[in-house]
């Protein structure tokens, strides 16, 4: 047999299930390998000790019926987990433990997986590399020295070393899909409102969304099935039939019209990427899929309107951080005074930037020039996919337009750091689902991913369009496991 | 508007007359069991922090969600107040940082409110006049700073964080503090009668920021306003404004010019003091809150609510004049408070419509007023009352009699009935007693009796003195004077 960490998901679950693997086989398995991995940084908090114990108890009376059994999770620290420390990577929620559970883990813990620890992220979110945290940067597993794209760094990082069998992320701007691009893996953003956003720490909420990250397209189908659930604490959450995703997966896309937008083909962008997206449409082609030329005509104002409504709504969402009520408290001469004094330590230089930018873009004189124009300018993005789904079923792009790049590359270089997000961005602010698959190497052996863009709700679709491309693309992520000595 | 009649209030300095002008922004308690965005207990008076939830202390990754009640409770107040319910509504963030804001930011509703244009009337003496509303919109409290507990450090308490209140916008339609006295009274009858808010202004239910301004009387053109904060009863609000005016007119007399600012009234001092100028004004970043969607309902629920709306003051005032053919002037007394009217409509089931009316509005009035409680706090109940009102009219006892009667009531709650049976308070109408009486006195008069008849009309009433004297008072006075009359004249 080859080794536990090596296998699926979806072949641990079956494995578990037909009682040839133990669920304590799996959790020793993988706390092992975390141990041998702090190299990479990818976890703020380690639970082993009671990520064991609670595989002893699963085994003890395993409930087989349940879609995660005993299987362990390492997660984004971005969700908010009961009696474990939360931080969102901030200094500012350094000591903070939660006594409450968001929905999401309560979900995966009530279809029988198992905590292993907390995740690294880029604080509060706001980042591409995982740079941004206050506990370091993340490393890749891809390459000495290489970021594993952010914000769901940590959890991108710790699917790929194979130091957890899937994992959650939280998506603003791509920050799943673009860490599952530049570490081979895949990542999924579910239409807003799939995902109950309660407990998970706010960045900007008409954006957030959870979002399995996973090995195979298959993995990412089940936890979306085991995720997504209608929940009456969040009020953005929809009420809709939920299908089941793994169990619904297909490869039949026959027919099936893919957009290809001429205006993701942005100035700049690698000779190889290019290729894959070439590569990506004869893929489709081959499973009967028709390609079909569309336009996304205001593509180009999409970052600009993220970087006003992101920060704008986190601006606000973080007022709540000022050292009253929980988290760093300094002291300070006055109420004022130990407010500027907590904020000051307690954010690190890329949140107070977006903390900065969204106060200015709401600020009376400005509003209207900035805030409300972009809600404007994002209704138009939104129409401009809501034109095209009138004629296709799906959208093909790439997820980035770049392949992951060094640690310390872009930190320095805000904007450069933004452009990432470029492919991203716009589906979150049409709230649409998106998937990331791995589809290919660059020169320097560094992945490269695809993204599907479907219409609202209409996650199967993507799954399926990925689920027939991952067949043709096979792609193999060939990771030595350099950082264990 | 250059005729100054008597009855409007003025402020006159060197000779110049001057109107003021007023708009109140109340804000009103919605009356829930539950805050606006959260399941807590909303509690007055409960011990601190024991009604506060983790979405209302702000905890990271916390959700606001919508209690119905309050939108229903807020419908309802904008139907009261005849007003436009605006089908779609929308949630903003007010954003400012205070220790007892847990959020950072207040949800409150800036351009969009559920409720728009309506208006309340007032009955002022010379007539009815109705007050504009702008609007009403629903909005979060915020929880309470405590200074003066530990020398050291505020303190916070955040039972009241999140509890649903209404801002009610008037048009700067008021233009007097009596007028504003009369708008507020008016205001918290329409809530209780409602059930949307207690009005309770002691436990902080009902208090307002009061805008004031003034003019030359005969200008068009409003003045600049100064915004007194947070003033929490009406007779401080009254105070502040006559304060404001005058200092306001003071000022422009000596040629002075108003700034737009926020201010305080220090009800120590009795005067107002600024505590902002509009430089200094917050920006409160507003912007429509993310983790809300807009709020819809159709016509039909706004229909369903309606249904629940019960007789309003103004409605039960009309009612009383024609159906109990009451004077205005009483109707609106005794349909101001919906406990009163409903005191009222209990006593007349049994008992005379205008006996009742006047001993309401008087006895009943006067007593509550010298023990400072509320009607349903009365010592005489509406039954008891109806009892007693019966013994005047089947002639039981006198009028007088009945006020003695009424007074031992509101000390013993007792029974009318008993009272009069146990202390024999009786009247008594047999003619052949009192004919018993009446010989007496008149005998033992006898000196009197002639210089009555003699010419001397005005011993008549000594005479019937003297027999109630002898009856103790319990002597039926009309039967006296009959039997009186025939026993002198015949």
């Amino acid at each position: 047999m080859s080794n536990i960490t090596d296998l699926s998901l979806n072949e641990l679950v079956d494995n578990v299930k037909s009682k040839k693997i133990s669920s304590k086989e799996i959790t020793n398995a993988y706390v092992e390998r975390s141990k041998k991995s702090n190299k990479l940084n990818t976890y703020i908090e380690q639970t082993f000790d009671s990520a064991i114990k609670n595989s002893e108890k699963f085994d003890k009376s395993p409930n087989l019926e349940k879609k995660l059994p005993g299987i362990p999770f390492a997660v984004k620290d971005l969700f908010c987990t009961k009696g474990i420390k939360t931080t969102a990577s901030s200094k500012i929620l350094e000591n903070f433990i939660p006594t409450y559970e968001s929905t999401i883990t309560q979900n995966l813990w009530d279809a029988g997986a198992i905590l292993l620890g907390k995740l690294n992220c880029d604080e509060f979110a706001m980042g591409s590399s995982n740079e941004t945290s206050y506990f370091g940067n993340v490393i890749s597993p891809i390459s000495d020295n290489l970021v594993p794209g952010g914000s769901s760094g940590g959890s991108a990082s710790a699917l790929a070393a194979k130091l957890t069998p899937a994992t959650i992320g939280t998506d603003t701007g791509g920050s799943i899909r673009q860490p599952a691009s530049f570490t081979g893996t895949v990542g999924l953003k579910p239409t807003y409102g799939s995902c109950s956003r309660y407990g998970i720490v706010a960045f900007a909420s008409s954006l957030d969304q959870a979002g399995p990250m996973t090995r195979n397209v298959k993995d990412c189908s089940l936890l979306l099935e085991v995720m997504s659930s209608f929940d009456h604490k969040d009020s953005t959450s929809v009420d809709f039939k939920r299908p089941n995703y793994c169990l619904d997966l297909n490869k039949n896309i026959k027919g099936k019209k893919i957009g290809i937008p001429k205006e993701y083909r942005v100035d700049g962008m690698p000779k190889e990427i290019d290729k894959l997206w070439e590569k990506g449409k004869e893929y489709l082609k081959d499973c009967g899929a028709e390609i079909v030329d569309i336009s996304l005509p205001h593509t180009n104002y999409a970052l600009p309107t993220y970087y006003i409504v992101a920060p704008a709504e986190a601006s606000s969402n973080l007022a709540r951080y000022d050292g009253v009520k929980y988290g760093l408290r300094a002291d300070g001469e006055n109420l004022i005074d130990m407010y500027e004094k907590t904020r000051s330590q307690g954010f690190g230089e890329e949140v107070k930037r977006r903390i900065m930018i969204g106060t200015y873009v709401l600020s009376s004189g400005y509003y209207d020039a900035y805030y409300l124009k972009a809600q404007k300018v994002r209704k138009l993005i939104k129409n401009d996919f809501d034109d095209v789904f009138k004629k296709v079923d799906a959208i093909l792009t790439p997820s980035t337009p770049s392949s992951a790049f060094k640690v310390g590359e872009k930190s320095n270089d805000p904007v450069s750091m933004y452009l990432n997000d470029i492919f991203t961005v716009p589906v979150n602010l049409a709230g649409l689902p998106g998937i990331s698959i791995p589809a290919g190497l660059d020169k320097n052996n560094y992945p490269l991913g695809l993204q599907i863009i479907g219409k609202p709700f209409d996650e199967q679709n993507i799954l399926n369009i990925a689920y027939s491309m991952e067949e043709k693309i096979n792609f193999k992520l060939n990771i030595k496991d350099w950082w264990i000595k | 508007m250059d005729q100054v009649s008597k009855d409007q209030y003025v402020i006159e300095k060197n000779g110049n007359k001057y109107e003021v002008v007023i708009g109140l922004e109340v804000h009103a308690q919605v009356l829930s069991d539950s805050k606006l965005f959260s399941t807590s207990a909303t509690k007055f008076g409960s011990e601190p922090n024991t009604q506060v939830s983790l979405v209302d202390a702000a905890f990271p990754g916390m959700l606001p969600v919508i209690n119905e009640y309050c939108i229903k409770q807020a419908v309802k107040t904008g139907i009261g107040l005849n007003a436009k319910i605006h089908k779609k509504s929308i949630f903003d963030r007010k954003n400012y940082f205070y220790a007892d804001l847990p959020q950072g930011y207040q949800i409150s509703q800036y351009k969009d409110p559920i409720v728009g244009e309506g208006n309340v009337i007032l009955d002022l003496p010379s007539g009815p006049k109705t007050i504009g509303i702008e609007r009403l919109h629903l909005e979060q409290d915020a929880g309470k700073s405590i200074h003066d507990i530990d020398p050291g450090s505020t303190l916070v308490d955040l039972n009241r964080s999140g509890v649903a209140l209404m801002e009610i916008v008037s048009k700067p339609d008021l233009r007097s503090p009596e007028e504003v006295n009369l708008y507020i009274k008016k205001l918290r009858s329409i809530m209780r009668y409602l059930g949307t808010c207690d009005g309770n202004m002691q436990e902080g239910s009902l208090r307002a920021d009061v805008n004031v301004s003034v003019r030359k009387f005969g200008d068009d053109k409003l003045g600049t306003r100064c915004e007194i904060k947070n003033v929490n009863s009406i007779k401080f609000m009254q105070m502040a404004i006559e304060y404001e005016a005058n200092r306001q007119v003071e000022l422009l007399e000596e040629g002075g010019k108003i700034d737009q600012e926020t201010r305080l009234f220090d009800t120590k001092k009795n005067q107002t003091r600024s505590m902002r100028s509009k430089e200094d004004a917050h920006d409160y970043r507003y912007f429509p809150d993310p983790d809300l969607l807009p709020l819809e309902f159709n016509d039909e629920y706004i229909e369903n609510v309606k249904k629940e709306i019960p007789e309003l003051p103004d409605q039960k005032k009309n009612r009383f004049i024609e159906k109990f053919k009451l004077t205005p002037y009483e109707a609106t007394i005794l349909v101001s408070d919906l406990d009163t009217s409903k005191y009222f409509e209990k006593v007349i089931e049994k008992s005379d419509v205008k006996l009742s009316a006047n001993w309401i509005t008087g006895e009943l009035f006067a007593l509550l007023n010298d023990k400072n409680l509320e009607i349903s706090q009365s010592p005489i109940g509406p039954e008891n009352l109806s009892k007693l009102l019966n013994l005047i009219s089947d002639g039981t006892i006198s009028g007088k009699i009945a006020k003695t009667v009424f007074e031992i009531m509101s000390k013993d709650e007792e029974d009318p009935n008993v009272i009069v049976k146990e202390k024999g308070l009786k009247q008594e109408s047999d003619p052949k007693a009192l004919e018993v009486l009446i010989q007496k006195v008149l005998s033992s008069n006898e000196d009197k009796v002639k210089e009555y008849k003699s010419g001397k009309d005005k011993l008549f009433g000594f005479f019937v003195g003297q027999v109630m004297k002898e009856s103790k008072g319990k002597g039926n006075p009309q039967l006296i004077n009959k039997i009186l009359k025939e026993k002198l004249n015949g």
